[in-house]
């Protein structure tokens, strides 16, 4: 089975979850990353390999270290997908406006 | 007329859970009558251009509504909803799947959690969607916005599919 590399794929994970978070804020080398879980260095680094397959990870090399960064851009993807399922429920909404506001004239 | 309504709309994707809150310009009993009479719901529940037809609906504990979001084009795409809990006026909870045209449901389904609260005239409703699946979430999507998003839509699907069974 092909392996599914994107950001949906990036968020299904807590642990994930709590990288993007922490990266989010600051570049971050990998041993200040690790430092912030209980799981193995070796955990974390594989998860960081997910997000950066996944496109959401950026890695900067600054003098001997490296620095993991976040990709904002890539993040706006499961925006646009929440989003789709907000404008259902705005469209839903506004025609419940026009309805309720007969409503309220026939009972008058 | 109000224009200025309150429109929340929250996901919480790791609680996998789905909130709205919405005001009305209109008294409370109106508002509940529009979320639980089907002659109502069938006039605002789809969005256009797709059409809700209730076919059965019995608004009470354990009672059942078997509806279809009907696109332009006649594709029907069915869901049940059972009611688990009633409190009139003020707050109802369903249990909902999708389903075949002969009412089998396929699982996993959604919990929701219907508030109504009025203030000043107008009313609030909130609404606390539980999904047991991601998969399911995008489901829900995909029954109201078919067309335009459809290959986009499949490719997910497929996505959340493979997630949901970790």
């Amino acid at each position: 089975m092909e392996v599914r590399r994107d950001v949906f794929q990036a968020i299904a994970d807590p642990t994930r979850r709590a990288i993007i978070t922490l990266i989010a804020i600051q570049a971050m080398p990998p041993n200040a990353l690790a430092e912030h879980f209980n799981t193995s260095r070796q955990a974390v680094s594989k998860h960081i390999q997910i997000l950066t397959e996944c496109e959401l990870v950026k890695q900067d090399q600054q003098g001997r270290e490296i620095y993991y960064s976040l990709q904002i851009e890539k993040m706006k993807e499961v925006d646009q997908w929440i989003n789709q399922f907000r404008k259902i429920w705005e469209t839903r909404f506004n025609q419940l406006d026009k309805v309720l506001s007969t409503m309220k004239k026939n009972k008058k | 007329m109000k224009t200025d309504l309150l429109f929340d709309f929250t996901v919480d994707k790791a609680a996998q859970t789905v909130y709205i809150n919405r005001e009305f310009d209109a008294p409370q009993s109106l508002v509940w009558d529009a979320f639980t009479k089907p002659e109502i719901i069938d006039q605002w529940w789809a969005p256009k251009p797709y059409a809700s037809k209730t076919k059965f609906m019995n608004f009470e504990v354990g009672g059942r509504r078997f509806y279809a979001m009907v696109s332009p084009d006649g594709q029907e795409r069915w869901a049940l909803q059972r009611y688990t809990s009633i409190s009139p006026k003020t707050n109802f909870k369903m249990y909902n799947t999708f389903a075949d045209q002969d009412e089998n449901p396929e699982l996993p389904g959604s919990e929701w959690d219907f508030k109504f609260s009025e203030h000043n005239g107008t009313t609030i409703v909130s609404v606390t969607i539980y999904n047991e699946s991601l998969a399911r979430m995008e489901r829900m999507i995909e029954m109201g916005f078919k067309e335009g998003y459809a290959l986009q839509m499949k490719n997910l699907e497929e996505l959340l599919a493979t997630l949901s069974q970790k």
